[in-house]
């Protein structure tokens, strides 16, 4: 459980030689009542990113937000998130990552907040908008109710940051695919492998890459340099796009297995 | 005067902070180191001082509002930004910024807008140094600033339409920071109000502290009893206390009431707010139980915001300035006012810090107030018509 689950679960993918797969989704799509379906759909991953949504995401393109927004509509808050974190966590038994901004987090205050995922079952914790400097004080009391703390590192950070980084030993580095937000891309920038290049060189701590990964050649590109990585916009999007609930699962199950083909 | 940069954490007291995701961190380091070597450069601070005097019409006038005056019973006393090129103080920041964007060799410059005048300030300053120039704002704010969407696309701008949200101020500045993450290697953010990550709060305060430095020297030494001004982001309300913040002085900032501050329809993120993190500062700021944002509400554009500037936040905990609040009606009253005993028609952010100098009259009465007229009403003449107020 809790930080144990996540490098039990890098220990077993490096050795089995291959990258873990975290899908991200929004929890209450399309509603709280079946979210969880959505993510037992998702048989081929590893662990889940769980989005509890936020009325400003700022680091969410149009997809996110949109997913953002119909599932805060339909009703989703945080008691609802936490609700979709267990049933998640007991249909599946998979790792599972709690995502969102800091101000969610901020408003319960960070010890509560951490108690709250993680009596739901959650692993560990990552927000968004804050970097290393305004994440320290709050991953001791992540960290003391048991939970992983996950810290940034992007395209931008230089190698001295880096290390300050991975000196923290986070439960992983969510290392930042591309420059921008999240959203599918129509062309590989490259970035990405730049970065899970220049971070493994330097350390060991394990490292998920995320943001604009949405195919299996991105994700095969990774292999043997990153440990894992998270695909978010390009399954929210099925969702959104899916007729109803029974569409959304299967197209998740499809998509799902196609990119376990390249890990 | 004591050191008021924020602190190693770019905090002012408990506010502040750089709640930003990673990518942008270099970029806010960058910025910060940049502006501290070009604000203690000569060269760099000739220069802006050189377009603020000859291209800007600084120093702005300040001077008694004789009709107004007597009227309330108040001496009030009235600096006019309003007459600084483009209508408005935001023209101090946007070409202090823009300098800066060209200085990092950045080419090209992202705003956001609420009531347009800090859109059309950069489009300005853009067009004026040579940068290229892309201006965020809400669809809902694009239809009652017509003009002012207008004015930037004449400019050269490019002006984007924000529909996510309610479709105003805020969200065109998550829209803008959205942009900047992505473009963060050839782009710079002239963010519009002291609000953001640090170094943000910080660099605005500096570029509009002109205003209040003005107003200290042309009032000669003799120094009035309370400065108000109104508060959206808070840029115009800070760069006018700044130099008062250390003498007797009081300061009062009035924030918009909307509908009422029991409608729960309105933008006063001190007055009934709460603290939280918003665009990147721990500040006061409008949310629900769960820390969603709660969206904002004013007449006025450039008030309709559910965040607010950290150092602000820092002067309202600290009780060194009190923060009241102007209701949308009273707002509109505050317009008909200067505009019937003054012949200035001000901008409807402005037209609040007079309705609460005509509000308080009685408790202000033979008392010498200095009001911040942030900006002109042109922009607003459309909207206001529509409502029929003569
Ligand atoms: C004339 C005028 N005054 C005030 C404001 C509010 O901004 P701030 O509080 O940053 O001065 C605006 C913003 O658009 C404005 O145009």
């Amino acid at each position: 459980m809790g930080a144990e689950a996540l490098s039990e679960l890098f220990d077993r993918t490096r050795t089995e030689g291959r990258l873990a797969f975290l899908p991200y989704l929004t929890a209450g799509l399309p509603n709280p009542q079946v979210s969880a379906d959505l993510f037992a759909a998702m048989e081929a991953a590893d662990g889940f990113e769980v989005g509890i949504p936020y009325s400003d995401p700022l680091m969410d393109g149009p997809v996110i937000q949109e997913a953002g927004r119909r599932a805060l509509e339909a009703g989703t808050d945080f008691e609802t998130g936490l609700r979709v974190v267990s049933e998640v966590k007991e249909r599946t038994g998979k790792p599972v990552v709690v995502m969102t901004y800091v101000n969610v987090v901020q408003s319960r205050g960070v010890e509560q907040f951490a108690a709250e995922i993680s009596s739901a079952g959650a692993d560990g914790l990552i927000m968004a908008d804050i970097p290393l400097e305004e994440a320290l004080p709050l991953k001791a009391a992540v960290e003391s109710a048991g939970l992983g703390m996950v810290l940034f590192a992007a395209p931008t950070t230089d190698d001295e940051r880096l290390d300050r980084i991975t000196s923290e030993n986070p439960a992983f580095i969510y290392g930042v695919n591309d420059l921008g937000v999240t959203g599918e891309r129509d062309e590989e920038s490259g970035r990405g492998v730049t970065l899970a290049e220049r971070i493994r060189s330097r350390t060991q701590v394990p490292l998920v890459m995320g943001v604009g990964i949405s195919r299996p050649e991105q994700v095969a590109a990774l292999k043997g340099i990153a440990d894992g990585v998270i695909v978010g916009s390009a399954v929210v999007r099925r969702v959104l796009e899916a007729p109803d609930v029974d569409a959304a699962a299967s197209a998740l199950t499809t998509y799902t297995t196609e990119i376990a083909t390249a890990l | 005067m004591t050191d008021t940069r924020p602190d190693d954490t770019g905090r002012f007291g408990d506010f502040g902070g750089i709640y930003a995701p990673e990518t942008l961190v270099p970029a806010l380091a960058e910025l910060e180191a940049a502006f501290t070597e070009a604000w203690s450069d000569p060269a760099f601070v000739g220069e802006y001082h050189d377009l603020l005097r000859h291209y800007v019409g600084r120093p702005t006038s300040l001077h008694l509002a004789e009709r107004l005056s007597g009227e309330l019973g108040v001496q009030v006393l009235l600096k006019r930004e309003d007459l600084a090129h483009t209508g408005a103080h935001k023209i101090n920041n946007a070409l202090g910024q823009g300098l800066l964007a060209r200085r990092m060799g950045k080419p090209r410059v992202i705003a956001e807008t609420g009531a347009g005048q800090h859109g059309v300030a950069t489009a300005t300053a853009a067009a004026r140094l040579g940068l290229d120039c892309v201006v965020y704002m809400g669809r809902v704010d694009m239809e009652r600033q017509a003009l002012n969407v207008y004015r930037m696309r004449l400019l050269g701008a490019e002006v984007v339409g924000v529909e996510s949200g309610a479709a105003t101020l805020k969200d065109a500045v998550s829209a803008a920071f959205r942009d900047w993450v992505a473009t963060v290697e050839d782009s710079h953010y002239i963010i519009g109000s002291v609000v953001g990550p640090h170094p943000f709060p910080w660099i605005v305060r500096e570029l509009q502290k002109v205003i209040g430095e003005e107003a200290l020297a042309q009032l000669g030494g003799d120094l009035p009893d309370m400065v108000v001004a109104c508060v959206g982001g808070g840029s115009n309300s800070i760069g006018i206390f700044h130099p008062f913040v250390e003498t007797d002085v009081e300061l009062v900032g009035v924030e918009a009431a909307g509908h009422g501050i029991e409608s729960g329809e309105h933008g006063a993120s001190i007055s009934a707010g709460s603290p939280g993190i918003l665009h990147g500062s721990m500040t006061y700021m409008l949310q629900d139980d769960d820390g969603q944002v709660v969206e904002a509400h004013s007449i006025s554009a450039g008030l309709d915001y559910p965040g607010v500037g950290p150092e602000h936040a820092h002067l309202a905990a600290t009780g060194r300035a009190r923060y009241e609040s102007i209701t949308d009606e009273e707002a509109l009253e505050g317009v008909k006012l200067l505009s019937m005993t003054e012949g200035i028609i001000p901008a409807l952010e402005s037209a609040h810090a007079i309705a609460w100098v005509a509000k308080e009259r009685e408790a202000l009465a033979g008392k010498t107030v200095l009001v911040n007229l942030s900006g002109r009403g042109d922009k607003d003449v459309t909207q206001i018509s529509e409502m029929g107020l003569i």
